[in-house]
């Protein structure tokens, strides 16, 4: 593993009014990982997320991605910066074409002005010619091909979820965070969708920190785990460190199971 | 090759259009009070395409649009009345103010959202108007006087700019990332576009075309007055964009000509015409709520009768 991490969270937190909804939140990332963040509903998974992503700017501690502070950074200069993301919720550009999804997440790679484009001159059609031509090559990856003139929402649900992967990776992430990618899937589609994770991060050499309530896709993927509980991170090891860890097993099962799961262990 | 194609067919077409009603102007076949009801047809298309950008195109809700339209009209009569400067020079600087004005008014107030933006917007335009109102150079509340210059040629070119400049934005990268902040500006943001920038560029734009109709609009009526551009005005050209549909240019058009045509011949009924005029809008939200096109424009239908694949307006 490499010395210097990817991404580096310096016990940061954030407080909204008096309530600290996540502090002292620590975490290393190593390129080509694959990182899960667990923990029980309102345990502040999301609020994390928003943390790195720049949608909330932490009230204290330090977020960096390669050695440069994103503190302070508007979510638009994160992404730009090497970090995209997919929401728990869908959030696809419904009436726009899933093509156009794409190219929207290449914006910042084109160049041409506005003023070129008003003027039609000749770089906003090379520029306009460059982003169609990558984006369609990368809804083939994604084998979303068939649809490229399809509305968004016309899309069924495993679809719109693997369009906004597709969405969040032609932004040319370094860091892609997964924010529940699983939720509402059955067990086709989630054994479908760990297949996916699988093959873009070694397509893309991705680094993936993903927020899961699967257990059986959180355990067959990740290679760490951080689990986070009421605001503060109560472990972090391998899937199997995890699993048999009772401060884990009582943040999601109550105390009383903790200790019989500690009386049975020995056996 | 198709989408250039599609372009000289606009501008024959539009060519055509204004030369047949040239002619007809020419001859003495339409007579003045006609072609007066075509250029502010024109001025309504030209208000309506630049708030469809506003509203339509990057979904944020402003309501203060004929605010822009006095600093457009007010700017240009006080060039061409007091300076004695040419009329397309006196537009041009009409449009330019109106878009600071736009900066101006939108760096602070895009922050806002929904309702919120909807109110600063019209507060903004109010103020605007009230600060002509109060400005005895231009004559306060008895208004100016201005000279006869709009002609149908000047409101073509125009109206021709207009369409031309709206659409090409709306298709290309700065378009979509316009259309992206209306559609999530969540995601939009997470996907590496600075919505505010856009935000503030789409409401600039919109705001230097109202500009210049603003200076159309002045040179049509031989006197402004303050009262003209109260918000009554704003909601007139809100109401073009909503009926025609929002997100589609082809349908403010269509909704400013109808919408125009129907109250100017109402003018011969003053005792009804608001209440008819009312009843038209109340009819068309009941049975078309999407407005009269919906988000789709008038070449989306052409491509239906060619084939599935030519639906994609964007980004062509």
């Amino acid at each position: 593993m490499g010395s210097n991490p990817l991404l580096k969270v310096q016990s940061a937190g954030i407080q909204f009014g008096g309530l600290k909804a996540v502090w002292d939140f620590n975490m290393e990332i190593h390129q080509g990982e694959l990182v899960g963040l667990i923990g029980p509903n309102g345990a502040g998974k999301t609020t994390c997320f928003n943390l790195l992503t720049g949608v909330y700017v932490p009230t204290e501690g330090d977020i960096s991605l390669e050695g440069q502070r994103l503190n302070g950074l508007a979510p638009y200069q994160v992404t730009r910066k090497g970090i995209s993301r997919t929401f728990q919720n869908i959030r696809l550009f419904n009436e726009l074409s899933v093509l156009d999804n794409v190219k929207v997440a290449y914006h910042s790679l084109a160049k041409h002005s506005i003023v070129s484009s008003i003027f039609r001159l000749p770089s906003h059609f090379s520029g306009e010619k460059e982003m169609e031509e990558k984006s369609i090559e990368f809804l083939k990856i994604f084998q979303l091909e068939p649809y490229l003139y399809e509305k968004a929402k016309n899309l069924p649900y495993g679809m719109q979820r693997r369009l906004e992967i597709a969405r969040a990776l032609a932004a040319g992430p370094k860091l892609l965070l997964l924010d529940e990618p699983a939720a509402g899937m059955n067990p086709q589609e989630t054994h479908e969708l760990m297949e996916l994770i699988a093959f873009v991060r070694e397509k893309f050499n991705l680094t993936i920190l993903l927020i899961e309530h699967d257990m059986k896709l959180v355990m067959g993927i990740c290679e760490r785990i951080y689990v986070l509980d009421h605001g503060q991170l109560i472990a972090d090891g391998t899937p199997n460190e995890i699993r048999n860890n009772p401060k884990v097993i009582e943040a999601y099962l109550g105390e009383e199971a903790a200790e019989s799961h500690a009386e049975s262990s020995p056996n | 090759m198709k989408k250039v194609k599609g372009f000289w067919i606009y501008v024959v077409l539009s060519v055509v259009i204004y030369g047949v009603v040239q002619l007809l102007i020419n001859g003495g076949i339409l007579n003045p009070f006609y072609a007066n009801t075509l250029i502010f047809i024109g001025i309504n298309i030209i208000l309506a395409v630049s708030l469809h950008l506003v509203i339509g195109i990057t979904g944020q809700f402003s309501i203060g649009h004929a605010g822009f339209l006095a600093v457009g009209a007010y700017i240009s009569a006080i060039i061409t009345m007091k300076f004695q400067l040419p009329f397309p020079l006196a537009l041009l600087a009409g449009g330019i103010v109106a878009a600071l004005a736009g900066l101006l008014v939108g760096i602070p107030s895009l922050r806002l959202k929904g309702d919120y933006l909807a109110i600063a917007t019209l507060g903004f335009g109010e103020i605007i108007r009230i600060v002509f109102l109060n400005i005895d150079y231009v004559g306060g509340a008895s208004g100016m006087q201005v000279t006869h210059l709009t002609t149908w040629t000047y409101t073509f070119i125009c109206l021709f700019i207009t369409i031309t400049v709206i659409t090409n934005f709306t298709n290309s990268r700065h378009g979509r990332a316009c259309i992206s902040v209306r559609e999530n500006e969540i995601a939009a943001d997470a996907m590496g576009i600075n919505t505010t920038y856009y935000k503030v560029v789409a409401f600039a734009l919109g705001s230097f075309f109202a500009g210049i109709a603003g200076g159309l609009f002045a040179h049509n009526f031989y006197i402004i007055q303050p009262g003209n551009f109260g918000f009554l005005k704003s909601f007139d050209i809100l109401i073009f964009v909503v009926l025609g549909g929002l997100g589609s240019l082809s349908g403010s058009v269509i909704a400013a000509i109808l919408l125009t045509v129907v109250s100017t011949f109402l003018q011969d009924y003053p005792e009804t015409r608001m209440i008819i005029y009312s009843v038209v809008l109340v009819l068309v939200m009941l049975y078309r709520p999407q407005g009269l096109m919906g988000t789709r424009e008038v070449t989306d239908l052409f491509g239906k009768w060619k084939g599935p694949k030519g639906g994609n307006s964007y980004g062509k």
